[in-house]
Formats: structure tokens, sequence, C-alpha cells
């Protein structure tokens, strides 16, 4: 008679990583896609993979069992504008990586696309397994900063040292930011990529010309002008940050004209943009509890924007943009928006499928069969705050949920004798 | 003979104004007493008007408050009460009837249904910067560091706070009905904090907290020291704690030398007093020569305040990450002989919870706010929580303009993670983190903090559980007025006037 290894969620989260042998959640609330939840359900994984989601299966041998009763279900979330695994202290310069300062840029290259996250990107930093506590399983580790801050990489937080995607998209600025950085005003910053576009596709066109000195000079580097050809030819998407109404419009021409795939950052005026942005198929990151108006460029914010967005149609994902230290915060900021008038559906696809969907991870921010085992096991509902990841699989692997914040407590937890 | 019962130069070292020798005696003038008269050096002092000082017990006078009554609402009291189907009536700005289903509602008052709706006391904020950083963001708003000398207990943030801020609306709007305005924390002492009721005014004073004690603002460890690094220090925390212990012991000379004057001057007026009743026993012409009074010692605004804190009248909060800095500064505050209320962020207090709560000070903190600095990288999720299993005081504050919209949330989140370590607390104990806690530290417990009777109308109904990500606030009463009504919307400051979302500017 086949044995049952019968461990609950309790004791799993003290364990270490595990092998990847089978496991099988059963009884729980799935949340197999945004819209589509099965009660009671049964998930196998296998192989790193979803091998079975269904009301009844039969076990593998030799599985894993976790007792889902009264958890909750879904995919890992998914941090799509992150600082984790790059950020170690936030103020201590030293330990930051791919942060470019607009005061340096004015008297060097506000254009860092050669940049590659995966450079600096430690897999096993102190925001790495905070984050995962959260429920994150991928972040976009993405540069910041600069005019172009250069190439965001797709990871997995189980200490791969390889990234799942790289470059992951393509990093920009616009607004005072960007302008600061390249050395004007905002305008300053749209006229300058669009040059360094025009310079890159040009590049694009003739490298035999270019080596031969046989171009005209070219605003940025050879490597840059190189990194910025996927996203020329559509294949990585530019993704901008910008606030003001008309930054949003002057980058959706810039990607009408050169045919890039565009998504959004933080668009405090992106509201009043929302159907253009739809009908372009944009995308928009934001973070919903932004809502005061504290930019003079885009102070016309709104509480509800994911909501306006999500409503005409345009696809929204949440993010702490760029706050390695909060990442964990991801699901409060998604049950932000859906207190603001997203559907919970919506909230839950803003930390899977559409970070998922916009940075090309296929396989992944569902629980379908044949999805990557990334997914949590929750003691409630995801986005509330009295809940939390109790189990967190990545890659068909139980993860530990050991930090340096649980050591501290296991130290605290009991004061030493005065 | 008569008898210079005083010798009157006396004064004169001091530094005093010439005592004329010989009064000037014009031959036309009716003949005027030869003596010297009693200089008084406080006579030129000008003498204004006296602002008028509020009492704690102004904050629940406001006779122009409509009443408003919630019916079948969940209320929370933060008392440790709950009434479900509870009612709740607010008349002329103070809490008059609290109960269930019977209580009666007077006539004319306006009538809220509260049928799956939660009541609590309005929330408070004992750490925030609105207003002193005003929104939008901009050089031109900066008004919360005095970052010219790393003392200026001379400031106050009154003085920085504009009540016009964007970002007060949407506080409100957040449930928070009170908070503390602080200076930064660039300075080891920033000044004065400026305790506020949360809505939009035309002056600061309009919208302060009617009779707040005095509150002062300092600060240890990473910032004080790196904006006076290269500004004539301190640049190290050594720095930091000799300057603390300096400042203080000038403000205790600064109070010896004002004892000592006032005593001076309390003999002179005696001896005053004295020559004028031995003069009117005296023949005429043959009065007592006068004298100047003992020069009074300049006043000093910043070692005023310091000795301010010394005596006792101001509370004092102090910005700290660390326990060792912590531990430094109740060792300062025991050596000069103050009392520290509360420490602010205190992110490692639950390293030494036992000897905070000892000495009965407060912490105010984050539920999750760590490692942005090498004084963070210690935070956890359960300090609050183990902090209040002590048997320590604790509250949830923000020090964000956007944090300060959800402390309800963030408590819930305090909760949680004490919760999972194994902390037994009930709701109401996250409820009091945001409420009556930050009240006490305030010190406006008194009045504000907790729904009963006689208190305060600082109330917020929300759509639902409050410490859920899902609820928000649909009305704010502050004071008794509305600040907050979700079915009105935002109220917009002047700055966002005719222009924008907030109003009226959607397409």
């Amino acid at each position: 008679m086949r044995r049952w290894l019968i461990v609950t969620a309790a004791v799993l989260a003290g364990a270490g990583p595990a092998a990847a042998e089978p496991i099988a959640i059963v009884g729980a609330k799935v949340h197999v896609r945004p819209g589509q939840t099965l009660e009671a359900a049964t998930v196998i994984i296998d192989g790193g993979k979803v091998t079975v989601v269904g009301l009844a299966a039969a076990m593998p041998a030799g599985a894993r069992v976790i007792d889902g009763k009264g958890k909750v279900v879904t995919a890992g979330f998914i941090e799509p504008l992150s600082g984790v695994g790059l950020i170690g202290v936030e103020q201590e310069g030293s330990s930051n990586d791919g942060r470019f300062g607009a005061r340096d840029d004015v008297h060097d290259d506000p254009v860092h696309a050669a940049y590659q996250a995966r450079d600096g990107f430690d897999p096993h930093g102190i925001t790495v397994a905070v984050a995962r506590s959260g429920g994150i399983t991928t972040v976009i580790a993405v540069p910041l900063g600069g005019l172009v801050s250069g190439q965001s990489a797709a990871y997995t937080l189980d200490g791969a040292t390889e990234p799942v995607r790289a470059p992951a998209a393509m990093h920009a600025q616009l607004g005072s930011g960007g302008g600061g950085a390249a050395g004007g005003s905002r305008g300053r910053a749209i006229e300058l990529l669009r040059e360094l576009l025009d310079d890159a596709r040009a590049y694009g066109r003739d490298r035999a010309g270019y080596e031969r000195n046989a171009r005209r000079r070219m605003i940025a580097d050879r490597l840059d002008l190189e990194a910025l050809q996927p996203v020329l030819r559509g294949a990585t998407p530019l993704v901008v940050s910008a606030h003001a109404e008309a930054d949003i419009r002057a980058a959706l021409r810039l990607a009408r004209d050169f045919r890039l795939r565009l998504v959004i950052v933080g668009g405090a005026e992106a509201w009043r943009v929302a159907g253009e942005l739809a009908k372009a198929k944009v995308a928009v990151v934001l973070d919903p509890t932004d809502n005061l108006p504290r930019m003079l460029e885009a102070d016309d914010v709104r509480d509800d924007r994911a909501t306006v967005l999500a409503r005409a149609g345009v696809a929204v994902a949440v993010s702490p943009l760029g706050n390695g230290h909060q990442a964990r915060t991801l699901r409060q900021l998604a049950g932000v928006a859906v207190g603001a008038g997203l559907t919970w559906e919506q909230g839950l696809a803003a930390v899977t499928t559409v970070p998922a969907a916009i940075y090309g991870l296929g396989g992944r921010g569902t629980v379908e069969k044949g999805a990557i085992a990334d997914l949590v096991v929750w003691s409630g509902d995801p986005l509330e705050l009295s809940s939390a990841a109790e189990v967190v699989i990545i890659g068909g692997v139980v993860q530990s949920n050991v930090n340096h914040q649980t050591r501290l407590l296991d130290r605290y937890r009991t004061l030493p004798a005065r | 003979m008569r008898m210079h019962v005083f010798v009157a130069g006396l004064a004169l070292g001091c530094g005093g104004r010439p005592r004329p020798a010989v009064a000037p005696t014009p031959a036309e003038e009716p003949k005027l007493d030869l003596t010297p008269p009693w200089i008084d050096s406080e006579g030129f002092v000008p003498r204004g008007v006296a602002p008028t000082v509020a009492v704690l017990t102004d904050a629940l006078e406001n006779p122009g408050a409509t009443a408003i009554a919630i019916r079948g609402a969940t209320i929370l009291t933060a008392t440790g009460r709950r009434i479900e189907r509870g009612t709740i009536v607010l008349e002329r700005g103070v809490i008059t009837r609290l109960g269930g289903a019977e209580v009666v509602v007077p006539a004319g008052a306006r009538e809220i249904d509260g049928g799956g709706r939660f009541v609590t006391p309005g929330i408070i904020d004992a750490h925030s910067h609105i207003g002193v950083y005003a929104a939008p963001d901009s050089r031109a708003h900066a008004d919360g560091n005095e970052a010219t000398a790393p003392v200026t207990a001379q400031a106050r943030a009154e003085y920085g706070y504009w009540p016009q801020d964007p970002q007060i609306s949407r506080a409100a709007a957040g449930g928070v009905t009170a908070a503390l305005i602080l200076p930064g924390s660039a300075n080891l002492v920033g000044g004065r904090g400026f305790t506020v009721a949360m809505r939009v005014g035309r002056t600061a004073a309009e919208v302060a907290f009617p009779g707040a004690p005095p509150t002062i603002k300092m600060a240890c460890g990473e910032n004080p020291k790196r904006v006076y690094a290269d500004k004539g220090g301190p640049s190290t925390r050594m720095g930091e704690y000799a300057a603390f212990r300096a400042a203080f012991h000038d403000a205790a000379a600064y109070a010896a030398k004002r004892a000592a004057y006032a005593s001076a001057r309390a003999l002179w007026e005696e001896r005053r007093a004295r020559a004028a009743v031995l003069d009117a026993r005296a023949p005429a012409g043959k009065k007592i020569a006068g004298e100047p009074a003992p020069e009074p010692p300049a006043v000093d605004l910043k070692l005023e305040t310091l000795a301010s804190v010394l005596r006792g009248e101001v509370l004092v909060q102090i910005h700290c990450y660390r326990a060792d800095e912590m531990a430094h500064m109740m060792a300062i505050a025991r050596e000069m002989g103050f009392r520290i209320r509360s420490f602010h962020h205190a992110l490692e207090a639950y390293k030494i919870r036992d000897l905070l709560t000892a000495e009965g000070i407060a912490i105010n903190t984050w539920a999750d706010w760590w490692g942005f600095k090498l004084e963070a990288y210690d935070g956890i999720p359960e300090n609050a929580a183990l902090m209040t299993e002590q048997g320590g005081r604790v509250t949830i504050h923000s020090d964000s303009a956007v944090g300060i919209q959800r402390l309800n949330q963030e408590a819930g989140k305090a909760l949680a993670a004490g919760r999972r370590a194994g902390v037994a607390l009930d709701d109401d104990a996250a409820l009091r983190w945001i409420t009556a806690n930050p009240a006490w530290v305030l010190g406006i417990d008194t009045v504000t903090g907790t729904l009963e009777i006689g208190k305060r109308a600082d109330v917020v109904v929300w759509s639902g559980a409050p410490l859920s990500v899902y609820t928000r606030a649909e009305l704010v009463v502050v004071g008794g007025e509305v600040a907050f009504d979700r079915t009105v919307g935002l109220r917009a400051g002047d700055y966002e006037l005719g222009a924008g979302a907030v109003d009226g500017g959607a397409p």
C-alpha cells in the first residue's frame, strides 16, 4: 500500500529547500488563473511542472502531500519592476547596482543601454528571501536612472544564478528625471531618446559602414546601439517611466514611429490617455498608492487610475517601482487597487499574468496544467493583509522561508535575562 | 541725615543704561524730585498682546458642528468594546451618545446608515511631515529641516506648515483626524512639533489641535551626522551624543542664569516697594535714591526651548532606529533629568522592549519598513507586536504622505505578523496602535483617541472591517465637522482648484 507523507504547511515552512519530489496540494481553493477558480481542488506538481489541476486526482508515488484545506493557491507573484537582488541597503551606494544618479549623468553618459541587470543581480542578496516571504517567486530586476537605464533580467527567487529571461526589457526614463540626466528639460529627454533610437536603427542597418567609420557620428556607444536592436525588432519591450500626459503621448508617438513594444511605468496622468494606451496595446505598471500630486510636471493624479485604465482595456500591473525592500508589499498594492475599483481578478492579474505577458515569461503566472510550478499556498485571500504565504514553491521545489528577519525574531522572541 | 540704604551704582556692572548723575532742571518747570529714579530695565521691553492660549478642553467645543448620528454600524471603541448594530451621536463636536439600537437620535441630526459599516475613533499619526514637506515636491515646499545648525530647538513646525497642502485632504480621506507634524531628522534637535487636526485651513492656527501640549523633535544616528559631516559636525555618533549633552548643559546654565535674574529682580522689586513705603513717611525732597534693576539676560529661544524640556513642559519625541542608540538617549535623559515620551521609528525596539517598557517610553514604528539604511537593517514585522506583548505602548506611524492614507492597513499587517509569531493580540490592540496610543504620545488622549461619551467627535465610518486591505473610509469627522465624505469626493486644497481630476477637471 502506498503511503503518503502528510506534511502540514507549518512544518514545511521551517524546512529548507527540498528535493524536487512530486508534490500534491490537496483540497485548496485554486486560482488557476485570473477568472478561473476551483474550490477544494488538487494540484499535482512533478518534474517542476504543474501536471494536474482538478477536483480529483490520482497521487503520484512518493508525493509530498500538502493539506490545502482552507488554503488558497495562486501562481507565484511576479514583481514587474524590482530592486530585489540589485539593492542591498538603499542609502549605501556600494551595496546597490543598476542605479544611475542624474547628477553623475550630467557629466557622464545618460545612456546605459548596454548595462545589464544580470551583471549586478545577487541571487542570495538580503532582499531576495524577504521578497519571497511575500509570495513573490519571480522578479524583473530593473535598472533605474539616467535617460536609458539599461536591460532588466527576470529571475526566480530560489537562488537561481541564471535569469529566466535576459534581457527582459530595455528601460528608459522620461520626464524631469530623464531630462535632468540628459542635461536639460523634459523635452530634452524625448529629443535625445528619439535621436538615440534613430542612431540605433541606422547602426543596425549598416554595421559594416559603422565599423569602417563611414557613418556620421552616433550619440551613443557601439554596445548601447547594439543593445537597442532587440527593442527596434520588437523582441523586447521598451519600458518607459513617464508621468505627465505630454510625456506619455510623446512615448506613444515614439513607439508608433519606431514600431516599438511600449510599456509605461508610473503613469500618474496615464488615466487621461487610457483610450490611446488601450488602442496601442500599451500596458501600464504603476504603484496604486502613489496618488499624490507630488510632481509639478504631472500633478493630475487619480486615486483610482488603475481602475480607469483597466476599464478602458489597458493591461495593468502593480509594483513598488524599484523599492527592493518593500517588494513583499506587492500583494497589498494589488489589494489597494482592488479597494479602489479593480476587480479581484484584475488585481490577481496585475501581479501574475500581466507581468508575465509584458516580459514574455511563458509558462509563468498561472497554475494551469503544464505551467512551470512557481506557486504559493496562502493561508487565505492572498491580497488580504491577514493572510500569509505559507508555502512557496519555485520550479517544483518548496522554498525555505528563513530570512534575516525570521532569524532575528528567533533570537529575540525571548529576551535574555538582565 | 538721610541714609542711602542702597548702593545706587551696583547694577551698572551689568552694562545697564547710564543713570544721569543729576536730573536736568529747566527753570520754568515745577521743581522735580532730584533723587534718581528707580530705573526699570524691563520698562522698555515691548509688550504686545499675548496670543490666546487654547486649553485641551477647547478641543471639545464646536458649537457650529451639525449633529451626526450613525446607526446600525459595528462600533469599535478602542477601549476594548465592540458594539454590534451600534449607534453613535455627535453633537457640538463631541460624542454625546453611544450604544446599541436603543440610543435615541436627536431630531435634526444627519443620519448615516451604518449597515455593514464599521465605526472607529479617528486615526492619529504620531509622525508626519505633511504641510512642512507639501506637495508638489519642490524646493519651495521644503520647510521641514532647518538644516543650518545641528540644534535648532527654536524652530517650530507650525511656522513651516502649509494648511493648504493637497496631502491634507488625502490623509483625511484615509481616516486620519489628527497628526503630529514634526520637523525632519536632519538635526539633533529639529524644533517643536505641531499637533494638527487633519483638515484644510486658511491659517495654521485654525487647524492646530486645540490645547495640544508642546512637543519637540530630536534625532540620533545616521541622519544628523550625514547632514553635518561637512558642515562643522557632528560627523560621528560620538559627536552627536556629545552635542546633545552640551546643548542640555547649555540649557541648564541658561536656566540657572534666568533663575538668578528672576530672584535678583524679585529682590529689587521688594526693595523698591520698601523704599516707597519709607519715602511716603519721609519729608518732601528726602526720597531714597533709586537704583537700576538687574539687567535681564538676553532671551535665547533655542536654550529657552531646551530649558522647557528640562522643566518637563514638553513631550520629547526622538527619532532613533537602533537599540543601542535608544539606550544612549535614555541615559542622557536620565543624566539631564528629562523624560522621553516616545521613540520614533524604533526599528530595534523589540531588542530592548524590557528597558523601554520599564521606563514607560512609547514607540512609533512601521509595520514592515526595513533595510533602506544600515540603521534600519534589523527591522522586523513583529516589532509592534513584541513591544505590545511586553506591555509597552506602541503606535504605527507613517512618516509618509502615502503611508498616512492607510495606517489601518499598516496596523493590520503588523497585527498579522504578530499573530503568526504567536503573540496573542486582539483587533482592538491593533486599533489602539493608530488611535488611543498615538493620542497618548501627543498628549491629547484625555479628549480623543477612543470612542467614549464626552470625547471629541473624531470619528471614521469605514466601508468594512477597518484592518482589511479592501476597506476605505467613507466618512471622516474631525472635531464634529465632516473632513471627508466619499459620496462628495476629495475636498480640494486651493492649489487644486479649477484644474485636474479633484476639482471637476476630469474629461
